[in-house]
């Protein structure tokens, strides 16, 4: 198979947009290459990681006192709501989108993506959304106080009767992410199906790939209920309608299925290109194939039909029925098996392999052992008497940042450190990355560990003040919320001064093999250009002396000259 | 393309097989006193329910355990013994998969969530033939009268709940109206949950029940308290400004104290009953009216006995 299974035509192009700066300035202009586009991304949600993570340290600083002290309440709950809101919409989505426009066509050996237009479209959207949630902090009455979920009855009680206030603002402001997402999800689904290079079937698409396809296909059939949803919020909120308002006949849970039927999914959108990020680097750090490549690599779809099938979970004690909590209990403990296929099979990557614990490896190692302590505890929380207890207390927080941040985070920072060399051309500086390792897995351990059994113990999520006997984890979760704080000055120096002036990185610095390596550091705009290498062997082939592509000598010896 | 690591197959090492039954034992008995420890965790336990909840809260953690330190001593282990030596650039052991093992370790979990989900549905109609509860939209005009099912554990209520921004309300069959709620020991009580606004929830630690309180139906629920004493209720659904501030104490007694009280509490006259929202909403105004939006909070409501919320709790 010699020809190239896309349209040709694409190949014409000699620059992304012609005209366009070949200079820094071309990340502050509506660029259709996808390379620029994740960096894009990444800049975009690191900066808002920044304003999240910001809120989070006035948030513990209030919660290291019992009494409602620093902040008055109402601004405490703002605060949590719109921590909430800019990690996931403004932080995680646009980041992980960010990996995708970077690895997807480069490790297909696609020259962009399908869609370039829509890409930069899609991105752009994030920015506009972005600056709308923040205005709501300047609006009277302040932003949306009603948590991430805005649950109605709360979150449509509009008490200065404004017509714009935060919580329309916010509403606003998800609805457009929700477009963003779509657009990038046919954008990425079709690129995968369509643009693979010549001899790269399915089962020899590296495992971030599978992941990604498997992600956004949930955001295809997900996203919609949330829009739908948020709509008829919207509608209650400022129109007068009573979808959910119990007043005029409506009902307050409709909304909360519609809101979980894509946000419990939403986690699966996010952990599981993680997942492939820890199969690529697993591999290349322990050097070994995957273990179990093709059960890893389905394992990733059977957890997007079981991800659509698990919402009520959420919903234990919000009066469901006994048939339904039986159902979704047996759905929820299901989901556990394709995860434990991934984890074992990581587990067997890392056996008899020679293992290397550069910073991306630590982070990888870090967030797998923080992943195993999140699962079993969501295990726990899918079982419904367990759930029924501590449920909306702060063993689920403690539960989802396990997830959230101690997983999909270090998970990320392990993708930067990993990748970074590959699309800035330099590399970072192990210390600093070490250093940065270090402060957030330190941090990280003491802020969401103790919180388990403040909320075992009984204390509701999401309060400004709470009783004395829960004093002692808090005061340990702040210090180490302080910790995750400080370790992002390492990470930022680490990441601008390499860029600035790292040591010039070669193609291939971690030996790695997959088609991006076979591209220069950086890749040129339209990465193999006309000249796509045919893939002739699965994508983790460390030990078994196969070349990737035909003509490989040549790939290397030319990335090398460029 | 050969390879010249040696084949995995022709039988495991003996010294493997060693090392693997050690820790598994290890593992074993570390995640035992893990269980064990586990309930130390949690609140006295002071209803019928909890005792079931805690039990099944018990086996998953000590289930939880052995597989996060077999996991986690599994990764130290390969950390220490297969690193790479400093200039060792060579590759691991090519194995690309076992099938057998993949189909095994596919298996074994999924037959031990299935344990679990069974267990759990199980503890979940336990809880349910405890406790029985019903949904009754008020549109449609069904009412709760029929919730008391034939028993034969006394039982006591209906006591009507009602959850506002940011009070509770407790009023009892005789009328009496309370801000702390009193309950009989070990006698079945019904409620009947209600909310004037928004979505709260009815959660008491010590007796490991939570509901949500919908606005829009009555909720009939109940609960057999088992342990004397004085225990947190809680607000566990988010309810606006003063959402942590919404709790009160659940006051559990014998039946002659319980009457006691009721029959003093039906000669009090009423007053103002306990409502924390309302004293900070009014030094905020006070303030100036700083923060951010709220809605007013409800007057607090006329009790009979407003109760004392600076009487230590026990959980």
């Amino acid at each position: 198979m010699t020809s190239t299974n896309y349209d040709p035509r694409v190949l014409k192009a000699l620059h992304p947009v012609p005209g366009a700066p070949d200079n820094w300035k071309r990340f502050f202009t509506f660029n259709t290459d996808a390379k620029v586009i994740g960096i894009q991304y990444i800049a975009l949600a690191l900066f808002f990681l920044l304003v999240g993570g910001l809120l989070a340290m006035v948030m513990r600083g209030e919660l290291i006192t019992p009494p409602a002290d620093l902040v008055d309440p109402t601004v405490y709950n703002g605060l949590y709501t719109m921590h909430g809101t800019v990690m996931l919409f403004l932080f995680l989505f646009p980041i992980l989108n960010g990996f995708n426009n970077l690895l997807i066509p480069t490790m297909i050996g696609a020259p962009d993506m399908a869609f370039p237009k829509v890409n930069a479209a899609a991105f752009w959207l994030v920015p506009v959304f972005g600056v709308v949630l923040m205005a709501s902090f300047f609006v009277p009455g302040g932003p949306a106080s009603s948590g991430w979920w805005s649950y109605p009855p709360v979150s449509i009680q509009n008490p200065l009767g404004h017509f714009i206030n935060g919580q329309f603002l916010w509403i606003l402001a998800v609805a457009l992410s929700g477009v963003s997402s779509i657009m990038g999800a046919i954008n990425f689904v079709t690129t995968i199906i369509r643009m693979r290079a010549p001899g790269m079937g399915f089962f020899r698409m590296p495992v971030f790939v599978w992941t990604a396809w498997a992600a956004q296909t949930l955001q295809l059939v997900g996203l919609p209920a949330l829009t739908g949803g948020a709509i008829m919020l919207l509608f209650d909120l400022s129109f007068g309608t009573s979808f959910f308002r119990p007043e005029g006949g409506g009902d307050p849970v409709l909304y909360q299925h519609f809101f979980w039927f894509y946000s419990h999914p939403a986690v699966y959108v996010m952990v599981l290109p993680v997942f492939g990020i820890f199969s690529e680097l697993i591999t290349v750090y322990s050097r070994k194939p995957l273990f179990g490549y093709k059960f890893v690599a389905l394992a990733s779809f059977v957890i997007t039909f079981l991800g659509l099938i698990v919402w009520v979970h959420h919903m234990f004690y919000s009066g469901t029925p006994q048939w339904m909590r039986n159902i979704f209990i047996v759905t929820t403990m299901l989901i556990a098996v394709p995860t434990g296929v991934k984890v074992f099979a990581w587990l067997g990557t890392l056996w008899g392999g020679k293992i290397r614990l550069t910073t991306p490896m630590l982070f990888v190692l870090g967030g797998l052992v923080n992943f195993i302590l999140g699962g079993i505890t969501g295990i726990m929380l899918g079982t419904a008497p367990v759930d029924i207890h501590v449920g909306n207390t702060y063993f689920v927080v403690a539960h989802f940042h396990y997830v959230i941040f101690n997983t999909i985070g270090f998970g990320i920072f392990a993708g930067i450190y990993h990748w970074f060399p590959k699309f800035t051309g330099r590399m970072y500086y192990e210390g600093l990355g070490k250093v940065h390792f270090l402060l957030t897995f330190i941090g990280a351990t003491l802020n969401w560990l103790p919180l388990h059994w403040a909320g075992l113990y009984g204390m509701p999520r999401r309060v400004a003040s709470y009783d004395p006997e829960f004093a002692i984890w808090n005061v340990i979760a702040s210090i180490g919320a302080f910790m995750v704080g400080v370790a992002a000055i390492p990470f930022i120096l680490n990441i601008v001064s390499s860029w600035a002036r790292g040591a010039k990185a070669p193609p291939n610095p971690w030996n790695a093999i997959g088609l991006e390596w076979l591209l220069p550091s950086p890749p040129p705009a339209e990465n193999f250009e006309d000249d796509v290498p045919t893939v002739i062997s699965g994508p983790y082939g460390y030990g078994l002396g196969q070349p990737l592509v035909e003509d490989e000598e040549y790939y290397v010896r030319r990335a090398l000259e460029a | 393309m050969t390879s010249t690591a040696p084949k995995p197959s022709g039988g495991l090492p003996v010294r493997l097989l060693v090392v693997v039954l050690v820790a598994v034992v290890l593992d074993a008995l570390a995640s035992l006193q893990i269980a064990r420890a586990s309930l130390g965790w949690l609140p006295v336990p002071a209803s019928t329910a909890a005792p079931y909840v805690d039990g099944l809260f018990q086996v998953e953690v000590g289930i939880g355990a052995f597989i996060f330190l077999g996991c986690t001593g599994f990764i130290l282990w390969a950390v220490i013994f297969n690193r790479a030596e400093k200039y060792d650039e060579s590759d691991g052991l090519p194995i690309e998969g076992n099938p057998k093992l993949e189909i095994t370790w596919t298996l074994i979990p999924f037959v031990l969530v299935m344990v679990l989900a069974y267990q759990a549905i199980h503890v979940s109609e336990t809880l349910a033939a405890l406790g029985p509860k019903e949904k009754y939209d008020l549109e449609s005009g069904s009412s709760p009268t029929t919730v008391e099912r034939p028993d034969v554990r006394q039982s006591y209520g209906p006591i009507q709940v009602l959850a506002r921004q940011w009070n509770w309300e407790f009023v009892y069959p005789n009328g009496v109206r309370s801000s702390e709620l009193h309950l009989p020991i070990d006698q079945r009580a019904n409620f009947q949950l209600s909310s004037e606004d928004v979505i709260h929830g009815f959660y008491v630690p010590a007796f490991r029940l939570k509901q949500d309180i919908i606005p829009g139906s009555v909720i009939s629920y109940s609960i057999t308290p088992t342990r004397e004493g004085r225990y947190r209720l809680r607000d566990s659904h988010f309810s606006g400004a003063y959402f942590s501030q919404n709790q009160t104490d659940v006051v559990v007694q014998s039946a002659d104290a319980f009457q006691a009280w009721l029959d003093q509490a039906a000669r009090s006259p009423l007053v103002p009953g306990l409502s924390q929202a309302t004293g900070l909403y009014a030094d905020r105004l006070a303030k100036g009216d700083k923060g951010w939006a709220t809605v007013k909070p409800a007057p607090p409501p006329m009790v009979n006995d407003p109760g004392t919320p600076d009487a230590p709790h026990e959980a």
